[in-house]
């Protein structure tokens, strides 16, 4: 990697933060476009998680024997049940690990 | 104790238990910056440089996979949408600032940050200290995303491969978004952009999946969003 594109990345990362409070006096966005922008999380970190889980390292879909989606189905009911972030990551974490060192030894 | 020490103060306090869950992500995010083989520096580099998680997370991901710049840098500045309309929010309420200050300020506005902050600013309208919040509660965030990238640094060439901790990227992605698990619209949104990512993974060229998936789900939450604006 080089630190051409990290310096590329943090400028990115810093416009989209300072942007609207360099050029706004009072917030303009109405209310159709923030319902809209409160999306985006929804829409993007799902893009991060899915593939990880349901592709093998050769990419192609793996369903059977895969702990990683059932880990994560238990992970999502915990923090359905708990709103909890770190119950949520811990719960997915230890349901994996008891999956691929007991079950599937 | 004068007003803007304590509204920093405050500012400290309130995002405290937010920081929780911080530690462990920015100790996985060091893990596995060291597992990716690009080095304690940049490891950290990324950390101060961007100072954004998830932006951190993608870069490495499609990094190691072999997107090229152009792609990386768009997915990036997706993953940092969100931001603009944090922006927007707290604008009216840092306004009247020096430039300086607004610089200061963008560069440590996080979730957490932007979470407790704006509540404040909410309450405490009339303080004229009241920005000194945000640079309690931003500088908090920045520290302890330092501390946890280091001691990840430092486990990184420790923790053993067999444990799969590249799960947790999965996993603490997946626990950002509890709060919209309850909501209908968005579970829709989440598995359009999860199945469009994960179909056109090998599919989408340049590994631009991150991005198709991602304007995928945000067209269909337009629809979602103008649907329910015309039944009312």
């Amino acid at each position: 990697m080089h630190w051409s594109l990290i310096i590329y990345a943090g400028i990115i990362t810093f416009v989209t933060r300072f942007s609207m409070i360099f050029l706004l006096k009072k917030d303009i966005l109405n209310d159709k476009a923030k319902k809209i922008l409160s999306f985006v999380p929804a829409a993007i970190f799902p893009a991060i998680i899915f593939p990880p889980i349901f592709l093998d390292d050769t990419g192609s879909v793996d369903l059977e024997s895969n702990p990683k989606i059932l880990a994560a189905i238990f992970a999502i009911i915990v923090g359905y049940f708990s709103k909890n972030i770190i119950a949520t990551i811990f719960a997915g974490l230890i349901s994996y690990w008891f999956l691929i060192f007991v079950y599937y030894q | 104790m004068n007003n803007s020490l304590k509204t920093t103060a405050k500012g400290i306090i309130d995002v405290s238990p937010l920081m929780i869950p911080v530690v462990p992500f920015g100790i996985i995010y060091g893990v596995i910056g060291m597992d990716l083989g690009i080095g304690p520096y940049m490891t950290l580099g990324l950390s101060i440089i961007i100072f954004g998680g998830a932006s951190q997370i993608v870069l490495l991901q499609l990094f190691s996979s072999g997107a090229s710049s152009l792609v990386i840098l768009s997915s990036v500045g997706a993953v940092n949408a969100r931001h603009i309309l944090y922006g927007a929010v707290l604008s009216e309420h840092l306004a009247g600032l020096k430039l300086s200050w607004k610089i200061i300020l963008s560069y440590v506005m996080t979730d957490q940050a932007f979470a407790v902050s704006n509540i404040y600013f909410n309450k405490n309208n009339k303080n004229n200290n009241k920005h000194y919040h945000l640079l309690g509660s931003g500088f908090t965030c920045w520290t302890i995303w330092q501390i946890s990238t280091i001691l990840g640094i430092v486990l990184g060439s420790v923790v053993p491969e067999e444990l799969g901790l590249s799960f947790t990227i999965s996993l603490t992605f997946l626990a950002l978004l509890i709060s919209d698990f309850r909501k209908f619209k968005n579970i829709i949104v989440m598995l359009v952009s999860g199945l469009v990512a994960t179909i056109g993974f090998n599919s989408i060229p340049f590994k631009a999946y991150i991005i198709v998936a991602a304007l995928t789900a945000l067209a269909v939450a337009v629809l979602l969003t103008l649907i329910d604006i015309e039944k009312k």
